[in-house]
Parts: structure tokens; sequence; C-alpha cells
């Protein structure tokens, strides 16, 4: 430890199925303005589940997927999400859908998005350092540069105790998607299969919408990623893990 | 848990010194490859954090769960209402962070189909994004001990289950 690191403070909180970890340096680590911005991310991600959660009979989305209501209907963020998962669409030429057997499914858009918004919140706090992450997927900020860069360890694909690389950031987004402990919920929307030959895809970008989407597009596209990577999204770092346990670097 | 949690951080020093000698071709930076140097990013990014730059144009919209109101008028489909056809639902152009959005949704038997995007916003919004954050980045992929502090782990999405038994559950833990 170096004397001149300013205490980390940590919160964590279950929100939309997910931990959501909070870490915090600076003139703000506690506090009630502390309190009160760590409330008001929570209470965005549990607005943004009650709209965007497919799981929830009664959400927007859902009820927007039984054709009971209109995109147009709802709030824009709806549409602003939809747009998303669009461009995604596109640019991945078809891997990557929120449409999957007929099915509107927008998560693979949605945390990201969501957390990225939500961080506004902690933006707003004078002088301070964060760390917003909901499962694996984070928002960095550095506030002063007399403070060092937050460390992201990306976690190792095969045992989730270990790390194998390390990000150096100070403002930003890191996602990882990976297939480590929640089986296969990726797949290539084209053909509906898991990827075979990769197993995690860490991608660094200015904001967790985009980060979180190449991650998962990157993931869908399993051997073709690092080719897909580094076409279309040149200037964005990527960490690629392999089944066979060799690791890819894109400087980005 | 105190006890756990030094087990395994003590864990975690031990497997970051293995990996310490997995040197492999780390020291080629990865920052090389022609980043602009955005040196003054950082404090940019720092300065401007209440310049409502990214999500808070789009705030005050968080509680519109009941709204979408005053625009509303326009937001149209071009149905036919027979069961079978599918139908085609044109959204209001909404204000984004990013630019105007409006969005197209096919509807078929009571299912989403397609969604198309009428109007989005030029990738430009992005690049200029892109440079506001402090470059270069860099990926190290050895770690030396200095790299036992790390403050936060980025994984595949975990669930309560698996989070309990992983890094950031014990850097959560460690930090309460």
């Amino acid at each position: 430890m170096t004397g001149t690191a300013a205490p980390v403070r940590r919160r964590v909180e279950q929100v939309m199925g997910l931990p959501i970890s909070l870490a915090l340096r600076g003139r703000h680590d506690t506090g009630p303005e502390a309190d009160q911005a760590w409330a008001a991310v929570l209470s965005d991600l549990r607005e943004a589940d009650r709209v965007f959660s497919p799981w929830r009979a009664d959400s927007f989305v859902s009820r927007l997927d039984r054709g009971e209501v209109r995109a147009a209907d709802g709030p824009p963020e709806v549409r602003e999400v939809l747009a998303i998962g669009e461009r995604a669409r596109r640019e991945s030429g078809g891997a990557f859908d929120v449409v999957r057997d007929g099915r509107l499914d927008p998560s693979g858009v949605v945390k990201g998005w969501a957390v990225e918004r939500a961080a506004r919140h902690l933006r707003a706090l004078d002088d301070t350092d964060f760390c917003l992450s909901a499962g694996g997927d984070m928002v960095v900020h550095v506030a002063t540069s007399d403070r060092p860069e937050w460390r992201i360890g990306i976690e190792d694909a095969t045992d989730p105790l270990r790390t194998v690389a390390v990000v150096s950031l100070r403002d930003g987004a890191v996602a990882t998607s990976g297939l480590a402990h929640r089986g296969a919920h990726v797949v290539d929307a084209r053909t509906g299969r898991p990827p075979r030959r990769l197993t995690s895809v860490t991608v660094v970008a200015a904001n967790l919408t985009d980060a979180d989407v190449d991650a998962t597009t990157a993931l869908a596209l399993d051997a073709d990623a690092p080719r897909w990577l580094a076409t279309h999204r040149p200037g964005r770092p990527a960490y690629l893990q392999w089944t066979d346990g060799t690791t890819t670097r894109l400087p980005g | 848990m105190k006890r756990i949690t030094t087990w395994i951080l003590s864990t975690i020093t031990v497997v970051v010194l293995m990996f310490g000698y997995h040197t492999s071709t780390s020291s080629t930076l990865a920052s090389g490859a022609g980043n602009p140097p955005v040196i003054s990013s950082g404090t940019t990014a720092g300065g401007s954090s209440g310049s409502g730059t990214s999500g808070s144009g789009t705030s005050g919209s968080g509680t519109s769960g009941s709204s979408g109101s005053g625009s509303g008028s326009s937001g149209s489909t071009s149905s036919t209402s027979s069961a079978k056809k599918s139908t085609t639902a044109t959204g209001d152009v909404a204000q984004t962070q990013w630019g105007p959005v409006q969005v197209e949704l096919t509807v078929s038997g009571g299912k989403i189909t397609d969604v198309s995007v009428l109007q989005y916003p030029s990738g430009n919004g992005q690049d200029a994004q892109i440079n506001g954050y402090a470059l270069p980045v860099l990926i190290q992929e050895t770690l030396d001990q200095q790299s036992a502090s790390i403050d936060m782990v980025s994984g595949a999405t975990v669930t309560s289950v698996g989070y309990l038994q992983s890094l950031q559950s014990a850097l959560d833990q460690a930090g309460l």
C-alpha cells in the first residue's frame, strides 16, 4: 500500500439481480452527499428494470412485446435503447440482436446503458472519484489529476478468484462478456449458437453503453471477434480469452 | 468473514506472483498504436463533470414512465388490425444524448419481429466522446506485486452465488 493513496470506500447492493458495487475516493467518499448519490444511482437502476425487464410481465418492454402498447407511448428511453440495439445489429451483421425468436429482449443493451446513465449522479460529486460496477461492467471516473487511475482487474474466465490482466483507467468504461458464471446466455443471433472458442471479451470504451454492447457482440462473433473489433472498433482496447487458454490483446 | 477475505486476498497475491513470471510480450506498450495523445483530456473530463456531458441531457426523462405525453401525437401505426398481418408502429422522434432517434417496430401475432431505426445519430457523436477519455489505456497482462492493489474486477455477469465466490465480493467485503 502506498502512503499517498486516498482510501477507497465501498458499497454493494443487489439490483436487477446483479450486485452493484461502488467504490468512492476523495471528498465525498462517505457522508450525506455520497449517500444521496448512491440512492439516486440505485433508484435509476430500479426504474430501468421496471421499464425494460423482459422478466417482469408488467414492464413496458414486456407490454410492448405483447403488442399492448406502442414504442411511441413509452418513455423516450425505450426508443433510445432500441435504437442502440438496432445500430449494434447492423454493425455486427446481425450477430447482436434485441429480438430473439421473435421476442423483444433488450437486456444486452440496457445494463450498460442504465449504469452509464445512473453514473451521472456520481459525476456530480465534487472532487470525488468513483468506480461503479454492475456485475463486472463498470464506469470509472477520476476527478483530479493528483489521484491515480482506477485499477481494474480482468477476471480469469476460468477462475473468478483470479485476474489475468489489469486496466488502468481514469475516465471511461470497462465491460466484460463471458460465459464463466452464467452458462451460454450469449449467442450469435443469426445461428442461435453460443461461442465455442471464445470464453471472455473485455472492452474499454469512453462509455459503458458502447463497451457493454461491443463486448457482447464480440463474444457472439466468437472466432471472428478480433477481426471485427479491429475493423469496426479501432481505438477501443480489448482483451480476449480463448478456451484453449490463450489470450488476445487489442491495443485500441 | 474477515478471515475468508484475508484468505482470498492472500490467494490473490500468490496468483499474482505466479503471473508475474508469465511476462510474455507485455512490454509492448499497448498505447503505442497511434492513439492521439490527448494529454489534456484527463483534466477536461475532470473539470467538465458538471457540464452535462452525457447522461445529464436525458436525465429528466427518467421519471417519464407515465408520460411520453407531449409529443405523443405523431407516434403512429400504419397498421391493419387483422391479427395475422404484421403491423408496423412508428415512434416519435426522441431526443437522446446522442441526437434524435426514431424507431419502427414490426409486430406480428402480438410479438415483435423486427426493430428498425428510421433515424439515428451519426457516429460522430461517439467519436467525439472517445476523444473525451484519457488515453492511452494500458491493458497489462502481467501482474507484478503492485498489481495486487486492484480496485474493481471486470468479469462476466455473476449470479448472486457466483458473486459471493468472486474476487469482487472479496474486495467489497474488505472495504466494508
